[in-house]
């Protein structure tokens, strides 16, 4: 298969970006996407050229580092999965493919397609965690936890951190993020302990990042590549508004 | 000058060794842990745990990742599960019982003291991880369930869906923000560890690359955590995350530490065959799918022919002209014999000619007879995620057709040599995780890379490391000003301009993938003497061609991902002839090592007791040099070597 490829170039943080465009020719249909842009980054280098930067590791949908832009969709044209995860038979032969990075005022660029995402790690400092210090704990089976509970927080758990759905967000909102940790913990008898100052803290640290309030269109459930359900976000909201009350 | 290599295995009573060692070495009062500086280098489950568990204790912690957050370590696609020895199933687990397993798993090539507290302190990592909020797969009651995993016959292995180890990490990750928070620990994401600096003998601290601006930095500390994982990315494909590498553990090496047994290397038989040659990266398929899934062969060469030309679906082929071949050979652990069995059964069927794909090199793993006996939902609530993800990659729905599997390499046993505080033979310098070498043996079972990595972490390294550290409470903040950094960040500094400067023909992939090349053909599944000298010699000259012929694009000043490859990939071309010096000395078979020369008549591993018995140690002599082993007996005093035997 033979693709043309309009890929944001963008030299560091300071630099203006611009698209350029590039071929590739004899992609076999079995080909990821990111092997694509392997073989593109490989005549590139021959050709005395940078390749193009872009994150990646795990390329097994998990580790959350890739985080494209393809075609207006984060990870995308499929849904439910991350861009490591697509493959060329997705496309038609011939098609034009755009490629961005995520476009957020909360991720700026670092280089090309690699955008910095401390942000993230930022918000789950401030609060995305259980204070418990090691081997101060009860034996594992001593807090039965029904099952329902235990799924509905592994849902939540499945959030990667690729920042997908603030990049897809109209506002830029980091809000499927915030509400997957909040709720994943909250589903837990453990994590109830500390839940009001868990979702002060986070939504606090959130907005004081620069993040955008959320209007419930629900384009992050759409584009996020583990299906987060903005049920979380409501869960989200009555946490935080609880938590509110009783201040 | 031989490495000089002390165990400090205690005395006693197998049971009793952890505790009377913890009894006997000393702590450091809070009021001085303050004043103590700790680097720790990677943030998987292991350097998480760690970084998270010394800044509790309230040492002053600095943790480096390659990746742009510490949650994205690698540790976090461990899909199966994490064993420990609760008994919860009632199936006379015990303590013992999971060492002795983990012990034969590796093919008695193992420390006793070592895997015996890793045993022990398995139970507390899942109370742990329980209340940290890692949401584990619970049964209707409530309490935990638990899997079965390979080289094992009771249900032992805890889990969450088949994201075990993305639960896992993020606990870890948590317990590392919490901290972070607290201001105990400082990280330092986007940054690479390039060298390890040592002065009058001792760990000092490191010099790192911030990936992004391109910074050499020089960062001290009073003692410094390895724990970067494994090196498995010398074969160019592997299961590995792509950036994975060898080159924190590689320095260490150069520098004077001994680097145990470079030749085990784990090849998981469940992965998902290469196609093209065009491919980065392999994936696997979850261990976990054994429990239901049956490994099979045509019986007929004639299916096996129909098969390839697509005239047969697997489905077509009646029950009696299949070849259940792991049933057939081990029927006491049927499709639940250790990996390297696994793997080397499924190798002897396809170079016999009977695997399944048209490159020959596959076999199936087919979910029909426990869809039957439990039905797709059953099946979908246990592997929803693993059959979507196969699916995904192969255009092959699993429910429909079985899923086609190959061997691919997964997972090094070998790495830098430890003592049982886990510090290398470099005062002040440990390695923990799968970037040591102390617990698995000549062979990993499932589900025990994110027991290790999180025992180390939690529950070992910060009790041992304050024995050395207790030494150091007089000794003032280390300076970085010294000439011993100087030497350090002037030796980056040159590989990098030297590597810039080549400007050669080949890129840092291609030179890459032929490395691989040799290492899959010689230094894989099955070698000889042969294929051992003649991957030396190749290993040898592609490493010449490499620092002449190498084109590495960019500057040094900025991000540079081609830069970082090149790096590792020096390192990968002198530890890839380690590896084959290594697996040309281990005259025996044992686990992952093969050695054709070495095989009873039913082409079962033959180990040799008489003289390998002991852990190989290599001491760096220079690039072009032959390196220096010494031996570490292993003494078994508690279990008797016997075969391995998983057929009755």
């Amino acid at each position: 298969m033979n693709f043309t490829l309009k890929i944001w170039r963008q030299k560091d943080a300071k630099s203006k970006g611009a698209f350029k465009e590039y071929h590739v020719k004899d992609i076999s249909p079995d080909t990821s996407f990111l092997e694509m842009l392997d073989i593109l980054n490989n005549d590139l280098v021959h050709a005395g050229e940078e390749p193009v930067a872009f994150d990646h590791d795990c390329r097994e949908g998990i580790c959350g580092m890739c985080s494209l832009h393809i075609n207006g969709h984060a990870h995308g044209p499929e849904q439910g999965v991350t861009t490591c995860q697509i493959y060329m038979r997705q496309f038609k032969d011939g098609q034009t493919i755009v490629v961005e990075p995520w476009r957020s005022a909360a991720f700026p660029v670092i280089k090309d397609l690699v955008v910095n995402r401390s942000a993230y790690d930022q918000i789950l400092q401030a609060g995305g965690y259980i204070s418990v210090r090691t081997n101060s704990v009860p034996d594992g089976n001593a807090i039965p936890i029904s099952k329902a509970d235990a799924d509905e927080s592994m849902d939540a758990a499945a959030c990667v951190g690729c920042g997908a759905c603030a990049a897809t967000c109209k506002n830029g909102s980091a809000m499927l993020f915030v509400a997957a940790r909040v709720s994943s913990l909250a589903k837990l008898p453990q994590g109830r302990v500390e839940g009001a100052r868990r979702a002060k803290a986070m939504v606090a640290k959130m907005d004081e990042l620069g993040f955008g309030n959320c209007t419930n269109t629900g384009a992050c459930q759409a584009e996020c590549p583990k299906s987060i359900s903005i049920a979380h976000i409501a869960r989200l909201n009555r946490e935080f508004l609880s938590a509110k009350f009783e201040d | 000058m031989a490495l000089k290599l002390d165990s400090k295995i205690p005395a006693g009573e197998l049971a009793q060794k952890w505790s009377n060692h913890k009894a006997a070495i000393k702590v450091v009062s809070p009021a001085n842990k303050r004043k103590l500086d700790i680097i720790v280098v990677g943030t998987g489950l292991g350097g998480a745990s760690a970084a998270a568990s010394l800044g509790e204790l309230g040492y002053n912690v600095k943790v480096f990742c390659i990746q742009d957050s510490p949650r994205r370590a690698h540790s976090i696609a461990a899909q199966g599960g994490i064993n420990a020895a609760k008994n919860y199933q009632n199936d006379n687990d015990s303590v013992y019982r999971l060492f002795y397993d983990t012990i034969k798993g590796g093919d008695y090539r193992a420390r006793e003291a070592n895997v015996y507290r890793l045993a022990e302190v398995s139970n507390l990592i899942i109370d742990q991880c329980v209340a940290q909020g890692v949401p584990f797969a619970r049964e209707y009651g409530g309490l935990l369930a638990n899997r079965s995993f390979g080289g094992a016959q009771v249900s032992r292995t805890f889990y969450a869906r088949g994201q075990t180890g993305q639960q896992l990490l993020l606990g870890a990750y948590a317990a590392l923000n919490k901290e972070i928070h607290n201001g105990t620990v400082k990280s330092y994401p986007r940054h690479e560890m390039l060298d390890i600096v040592i002065e009058d003998g001792e760990a000092r601290g490191i010099i790192a690359r911030n990936l992004v601006t391109g910074e050499i930095e020089r960062h001290g500390a009073h003692a410094v955590v390895i724990a970067t994982g494994g090196y498995g990315n010398v074969f160019f494909l592997s299961t590995n995350a792509m950036a994975s590498n060898g080159s924190a553990a590689f320095q260490c090496y150069r520098k004077g530490a001994g680097f145990a047994n470079p030749c085990f290397t784990q090849i998981h038989p469940t992965c998902i065959p290469v196609h093209g040659t065009q491919q980065s990266k392999l994936t696997l398929m979850s261990e976990s799918l054994r429990n239901d899934g049956r490994i099979w062969v045509p019986k007929k060469l004639e299916d096996v022919k129909a098969l390839r030309n697509g005239s047969k679906k697997p489905s077509d082929i009646p029950e009696e002209d299949r070849d259940y071949y792991l049933e057939r050979r081990y029927p006491a652990f049927g499709n639940l014999v250790p990996r390297d069995v696994a793997s080397r059964a499924a190798k002897e069927r396809c170079d016999a000619g009977y695997g399944v794909n048209e490159t020959g090199l596959a076999v199936f793993l087919d979910f029909k007879t426990a869809i039957e006996r439990l039905g797709k939902d059953v099946i979908k609530q246990r592997y929803g995620n693993l059959f979507d993800m196969y699916k995904e990659i192969t255009d092959t729905d699993p429910y429909e057709q079985p899923m086609q599997i190959f061997p691919a390499v997964h997972y090094t046993m070998g790495g830098i040599w430890v003592d049982y505080n886990l510090m290398t033979t470099i005062p002040g310098l440990y390695a923990i995780g799968e970037a040591n070498f102390s617990d698995h043996g000549a062979n990993r079972l499932g589900a025990s890379a994110l027991m290790q990595g999180l025992a180390d972490g939690y529950f070992v390294l910060p009790y041992t490391i304050g024995d050395y550290l207790s030494h150091k409470i007089q000794a003032p903040k280390v300076k970085t000003d010294t000439p011993a950094f100087d030497e350090a960040e002037k030796g980056v500094r040159e590989k990098i301009a030297k590597l810039l400067s080549i400007n050669g023909k080949q890129s840092v992939d291609d030179i890459h993938k032929r490395l691989g090349h040799i290492m899959w053909e010689n230094v894989g599944m099955a070698r000889t003497k042969e294929s051992l000298e003649k991957a030396i010699a190749e290993i040898k000259a592609l490493r010449k061609e490499f620092w002449q012929d190498v084109k590495v694009v960019g500057t040094a000043d900025s991000f540079n991902v081609e830069l970082e490859k090149a790096i590792r990939l020096a390192d990968f071309l002198e530890l890839g002839e380690l590896m084959a010096r290594d697996a040309l000395n281990r005259e025996e078979s044992c686990g992952g090592h093969f050695r054709v020369e070495h095989q009873t008549e039913e082409g079962e591993a033959k180990r040799d007791d008489e003289n390998f018995v002991y852990a190989a140690v290599w001491e760096y002599k220079g690039m072009d040099k032959e390196p220096e082993m010494t031996k570490e007996p292993l003494n078994f005093e508690f279990v008797h070597p016997a075969q391995r035997n998983y057929k009755d």
